[in-house]
């Protein structure tokens, strides 16, 4: 690195991450046989012993019957996978607009200098405060509040108040994680911009923004899983989205199974988020490794 | 104590019963009471078939054999004492608040224990039949959808306006209709929805109801209407959403109507807000919907609490309570087709 002459670029900048560190010994081959083959075991029988307490408690027959209904499961199903549009809806806009306001909030808050300090002090109340309020609360108020004062023109379907509630609050948090990652970023690198004429702003967007952003994908994603769970609390305001549908099924049959179907629909949409979440975390390791080499 | 209720063998203290059932409807009848008068026509609720183990209040004979509904003789939550669980808050006319001040703790808004409202009525009436007198009978708050959860009840019986199904009948006993009842409409006077008479013209409204109640279901099943349903946890944010006119209508239990628009819907002047569209028709005999006490599956107290349910019916204990906490239904017009 140091023989190259010439301007930096963003690439060359000097990379503070976490080392790689030397690569792990690799076991060698019988080992590693004979670990998995403990593993296994040792998985079988632990799992083993927890289904057969389960199934051998003296409840169970009620419990399989109020919980694992397959009739009930099947009869519930698709209504509860066509509620869960309304998920689905609600997240992906939530999703962006919380992307949008959270950046916002994040360089406000990152904005130094005294004339700047009205800014910061409103964005730090602001992620305090929706961090502090339970979500269900801001989903409440907004939802009846709002239309409750009768303005004209403004909406009154619950949706738009349920996307709004939960942008605001996922912005508080999604907003913290974008300053970590803006704070992560050594200040050589915006004194190095700023040394090649960049301004604060182009150093911001240019510089400091792109490698903040990179090393925060993992707590966004993270975050962004929270956000679609949370998008059953909108059916406080009435919106009828996936729980709600499957307490509607439950309250009707007296049958848990509904909740037992809306919770494997989760499953189904948070597990492949987790994983990417996953390979992401690996792929900025390996790059961060790569680089200090 | 226990000794006490052993010696109580007799099936039902018909004497003790009646005369405590009097007491208590003598005393309702002086408190304020937010339901409008109870009106001399007589009662809609139709009676239901009497049950086989049904026995005529007229003949007590002794009988040798214990009596498997006697007191003592109960398998009970707490022996010798008659366990009653319902929502917290109770709500009127089904559980009343104190005429002054607030119900007794853990109690919100209506207080069960003081026999007030037509189910804390009926639970004492049911509990004297049964041999209980009123301090042998504790309350305690059992939240709906716990009440069919799997596993041990805490309560004998639960009386909390449920409604008979037979899919839920699977899970739960489900006692004998205690009073029959029909849906209706709420809506806000200034609402174009107001002026509607038949359930074909309620179809282009935007309706609302509270989640688990059959009243979800006659919006689903009997209006149809063109847009979906909203769903709120409570008739209170049901209410909410009325008031914001993110609902044309709500559709509730007949009773619970006449008191939402006679005490929460108003005004800051305390001028009704909302008025009754309409209710409606209900079907004929055991279809009927109607309110069951929900029991443990299999409780050997269900039949007991059937026996005593068609011993109040046989008396008219049952009509006098329906007279004295709900509304006349004749004062509610009913949709046409």
């Amino acid at each position: 690195m140091f023989s190259r002459v010439g301007p930096l670029d963003s690439g060359d900048l000097i990379n503070i991450g976490p080392s790689g560190g030397p690569p792990r010994v690799r076991g060698r081959q019988p080992t590693v046989l004979r670990s998995t083959f403990v593993a296994l075991v040792s998985t079988v029988v632990v799992f083993g012993i927890l289904v057969w307490i389960t199934v051998n408690a003296p409840g169970w027959a009620d419990v399989q019957a109020s919980f694992f209904s397959a009739t009930v499961f099947s009869n519930a199903f698709p209504d509860i996978a066509a509620a869960f549009w309304v998920n689905i809806q609600l997240f992906a806009i939530a999703e962006v607009l919380t992307l949008v306001l959270a950046l916002v909030l994040a360089v406000l808050r990152s904005l130094p200098g005294p004339v700047f300090f009205p800014l910061r002090f409103l964005a730090t109340i602001y992620a305090d405060i929706f961090r502090a309020v339970p979500g269900v609360l801001v989903i409440y108020i907004l939802g009846f509040g709002i239309p409750g004062l009768g303005l004209p023109g403004i909406p009154t379907d619950p949706f738009p108040y349920a996307v709004i509630a939960l942008t605001l609050i996922y912005s508080a948090y999604v907003s913290e994680v974008y300053r970590a990652g803006i704070e992560s970023v050594h200040p050589s690198q915006e004194a190095a911009a700023r040394s090649l004429g960049l301004s604060r702003l182009q150093a911001l967007r240019y510089v400091i923004l792109p490698q903040a952003v990179r090393r925060v994908i993992p707590p966004l994603l993270n975050d962004f899983i929270g956000l679609q769970k949370d998008t059953v609390l909108v059916s406080y305001i009435g919106v009828v989205e996936i729980f709600r549908q499957s307490q509607i099924t439950q309250q009707a049959k007296f049958n848990y199974t509904p909740y037992m179907a809306t919770a494997l629909v989760f499953i189904a949409v948070t597990i492949p988020l987790a994983r990417l979440t996953d390979v992401l975390v690996q792929r900025d390791r390996r790059r961060a490794a790569a680089s200090s080499r | 104590m226990e000794e006490n209720l052993h010696t109580m063998r007799t099936p039902f203290r018909f004497a003790a019963a009646l005369a405590l059932t009097g007491a208590m409807v003598a005393a309702c009848s002086s408190a304020a009471s937010p339901t409008p008068a109870p009106s001399a026509a007589p009662s809609a609720a139709p009676s239901i078939a009497a049950t086989p183990a049904a026995s005529p209040s007229t003949a007590v004979v002794p009988s040798p054999s214990p009596d498997p509904c006697a007191p003592a003789n109960l398998k009970l939550v707490t022996a010798g004492m008659l366990t009653i669980g319902t929502d917290n808050p109770a709500y009127p006319p089904y559980y009343q608040p104190p005429a002054t001040g607030n119900a007794p703790k853990p109690w919100q808004l209506g207080d069960p224990t003081n026999g007030q409202g037509f189910e804390s009525a009926f639970a004492y009436a049911l509990a004297a039949k049964l041999g209980f007198a009123k301090d042998k009978v504790t309350w305690i708050v059992v939240p709906f959808d716990t009440s069919y959860a799997p596993g041990a009840k805490k309560f004998d019986l639960d009386v909390n306006q449920v409604s008979y199904t037979a899919d839920r009948a699977k899970v739960v006993d489900m006692s004998d209709g205690y009073y029959f009842l029909s849906q209706a409409v709420v809506a806000l006077k200034t609402s174009p929805l107001a002026k509607v008479t038949s359930i074909a013209g309620l179809k282009g409204y935007k309706f609302g109801a509270q989640q688990g109640t059959t009243s979800y279901d006659t919006i689903v099943n009997v209006i149809q209407p063109a847009a979906k349903p909203s769903v709120y946890t409570s008739n209170d944010d049901a209410i909410s959403a009325l008031k914001a006119k993110q609902i044309d209508g709500l559709v509730v239990d007949l009773p619970t109507a006449f008191y939402v628009t006679a005490a929460q819907l108003l005004d800051a002047k305390g001028n009704a807000l909302a008025n009754i569209v309409g209710q409606f028709p209900v079907q004929a005999g055991a279809a009927a919907e109607h309110f069951s006490a929900v029991l443990a599956k299999g409780s050997p107290v269900t039949a007991c609490v059937n026996q005593a349910i068609a011993a109040l019916k046989a008396d008219g204990t049952l009509d006098q309570a329906t007279k004295e906490w709900l509304a006349d239904k004749a004062d509610a017009p009913i949709f046409g087709p």
